[in-house]
């Protein structure tokens, strides 16, 4: 029987072992991201290649270690690195001496036939009906752990003693982890929001609000973004994601499978700054700063993996976007090379920044 | 007066000038290029840009700024999206416009055409027959210019095959000496094998080694193909494709004594596309492989000690 892996993406990981799991698979789930995950990454994954690429593979070479010999990953068509992620990161296994298959999961591109060998590979022993269910469950717990993290970030920027609600959060999180039936989810889920709500809360903090754009990998796992959430999040920040994978799903599994526009707002609201898409997760990222912008959230944080090309353009536009939408923002690449203590610097620096700036705000109103 | 416009020599310059110029004139139009690359073009580069951006943007951006100061009537800058189905460009020429419109100001009109083959074709069409409408619109002479564009990217591809690097073709055909006791790929995006002042005269430099040189563009369009039976799954980038296809072509017919890689730091599609083809060629271990990363901080010095190393091991490695 196969031994599967994955590579690790924040929370979603939780979902989807529990997808290969309800497929009936042996999975073998790479270890949590460590030091020593990067330094594998790192040592064997080029140079240049961007941040995430990094790290998957560090998450295969140790589960590879860990006895897995299949591995499954994500895959594209282009103009992003990442559809081209899975060949690399094939080839630099292969020359490790690894003996493995990947199964690369990507949108037909025009041939049918790669993508039904793969499915049969995956649920070959399963019935139909034990896969619809395992996929159920799976994206009933996508959009659980989604909305039990969204409401993390509210919750945490009131709490009143540090801390309390990053446990209650990983509390919820074990309990989510658990759940292996639709229903089990939705039991789970009230339960974690319940561990939320009992946080004890200061409700006369002041609380300034950020939106957090960038490419979805680095805003995701929160390993490659050192914890910018939590960070923000004790510093009263009430920090608002603008990816959700769940969103993301519907978006580009469901929508544009079945050829339906989606996204179309955030596509609208980027168009007078960037009229083409320009791969990856660039024009997304623009057109939520916008959004943000005109929900009145006092600024934006734009994370992205250094070398990023998509992001580095929607970088090179967004200082117009801030200009004309009235928004501060921050740009911050990151990669292996970055330091906690310069990155926590420069937050606590725009919060500051941006305090300044709504008092001055309220006292030219008064 | 007939209206200017002015072609940054950048980036796709090298690909397309000819075509872009058959096509200006025939319409009617001056065309103006911005100076050679040099310091000062590097410079305002790099004030401009954003610091992330590779060295081929900060250029372009350079040379963006130069016609700014000529004071041209309108800004060539195509949006080029890909020109073969599934292969695209990378995601800095599909927002090349809008970064340029940020990142410089004071700048005149920007044309610039979407040219999409793979996924709207007709659109492509029909956005450059716009273009052409601006400068005359009587329909028959669009076409000559249309017919003028192909003609001369044909001759200037014929011109390539036969030996010629595209900063000799775009300079009149003349060839340098091509005789060389070694051959050696040098391969790379256009722009950076063929921007002098980018690489320090690299091409140059190889000739006065007595190096004969074999680029991406100098090879027949079916080596490329040969990329995509080493893989699972084709580039998706055309410069990518290209590459691999040249890279493994190469190494299959044993045509070379050594490869060069060129590339600008940090460049996305290249950091994957140079580590399979060093990959490829370690494993057959039978050609070295030579990796230049190139940004604004390159010493002259520091590569010409790195080439003469190369090459001196690739001739001990004949004589032996």
């Amino acid at each position: 029987m196969r031994k599967v892996t994955y590579p690790h993406l924040g929370t979603f990981s939780l979902a989807f072992e529990g997808l290969l799991a309800g497929l009936g698979l042996d999975v073998v789930p790479p270890p949590p991201i460590t030091k020593k995950t990067i330094d594998l990454g790192v040592l064997h994954a080029p140079e240049f290649a961007c941040f995430p690429l990094k790290i998957c593979l560090g998450n295969f070479i140790e589960a590879l270690e860990a006895g897995a010999d299949t591995i499954v990953m994500a895959g594209g068509t282009g103009p992003c690195r990442f559809g081209f992620y899975g060949v690399v990161q094939r080839e630099i296994l292969l020359d490790l001496g690894y003996n493995f298959e990947m199964l690369v999961l990507e949108p037909p591109q025009g041939q049918i036939k790669p993508v039904l060998d793969k499915a049969k590979a995956l649920c070959g022993k399963c019935s139909i009906g034990q896969a619809l269910r395992a996929l159920h469950t799976f994206w009933r717990k996508t959009k659980a752990l989604d909305c039990l993290h969204a409401q993390s970030l509210v919750v945490r920027a009131r709490e009143a003693r540090q801390g309390t609600t990053s446990k209650a959060y990983a509390q919820g999180l074990s309990l989510l982890k658990a759940a292996r039936t639709p229903g089990e989810v939705q039991k789970s889920l009230r339960e974690a929001l319940a561990l939320l709500a009992e946080v004890p809360q200061d409700h006369k903090k002041d609380i300034l609000k950020i939106g957090l754009v960038g490419e979805v990998y680095m805003l995701l796992e929160p390993y490659a973004n050192l914890q910018v959430e939590e960070i923000l999040g004790e510093m009263g920040v009430e920090v608002k994601r603008a990816v959700y994978l769940s969103d993301w799903i519907k978006e580009h599994v469901f929508l544009s499978s079945l050829y339906l526009p989606g996204g179309r707002s955030v596509k609208k609201a980027a168009a007078p700054y960037l009229e083409h898409f320009v791969g990856g997760h660039g024009r997304e990222s623009l057109g939520e700063t916008v959004r943000f912008a005109r929900e009145g959230f006092d600024g934006v944080i734009h994370i992205l993996p250094f070398t990023c090309t998509p992001e580095i353009v929607a970088q090179s536009i967004l200082p117009e976007v801030s200009r004309r939408e009235g928004i501060p923002y921050l740009s911050i690449p990151l990669d292996e090379q970055s330091g906690e203590a310069g990155f926590i610097t420069r937050l606590e620096a725009f919060v500051d920044l941006l305090h300044q700036r709504r008092r001055r705000k309220d006292k030219s109103i008064s | 007066m007939a209206v200017t416009v002015g072609i940054p020599r950048a980036l796709l310059y090298y690909q397309y000038y000819p075509a872009w110029e058959a096509f200006f004139r025939t319409l009617g139009a001056e065309i103006v290029l911005s100076a050679e690359t040099s310091k000062s073009i590097l410079n305002q580069g790099v004030r401009l840009a954003v610091e992330e951006a590779c060295l081929p943007v900060k250029l372009f951006l350079g040379h963006v700024a130069d016609l700014r100061d000529k004071g041209v009537d309108m800004l060539f800058i195509p949006r080029i999206v890909s020109v073969e189905a599934k292969k695209y460009f990378c995601p800095k020429f599909l927002g090349l416009p809008e970064i340029v419109r940020c990142c410089v100001s004071g700048l005149p009109e920007i044309l610039s055409p979407e040219i999409n083959i793979a996924k709207k074709p007709v659109r492509t069409r029909v956005e450059i027959c716009r273009l052409a409408a601006r400068f005359d619109r009587r329909p028959w002479v669009i076409d000559r210019a249309l017919a003028a564009a192909n003609e001369a990217h044909a001759a200037y591809k014929k011109l390539l095959q036969s030996g010629c690097t595209p900063q000799e073709a775009l300079d009149g055909g003349r060839q340098a000496c091509r005789e060389g006791k070694i051959r050696v790929a040098v391969l790379g995006h256009v722009y950076n094998v063929n921007d002098n002042y980018f690489n320090c005269n690299l091409l140059a430099k190889l000739r006065e080694m007595e190096v004969e040189i074999v680029t991406v563009e100098m090879l027949p369009a079916e080596a490329f193909a040969c990329g995509g039976k080493w893989l699972e799954k084709e580039s998706f980038w055309s410069f990518g494709h290209e590459l691999l296809g040249a890279g493994c072509f190469l190494l299959q017919e044993k045509s070379v004594q050594g490869l060069i890689l060129v590339a600008a730091f940090g460049c996305g599609p290249d950091s994957l596309i140079c580590e399979l083809l060093a990959r490829y060629y370690k494993r057959s271990s039978s050609i070295p492989v030579l990796l230049l990363t190139l940004d604004e901080h390159s010493g002259e010095a520091g590569l010409v000690t790195r080439l003469e190393a190369f090459i001196d091991m690739l001739r001990r490695r004949e004589a032996v």
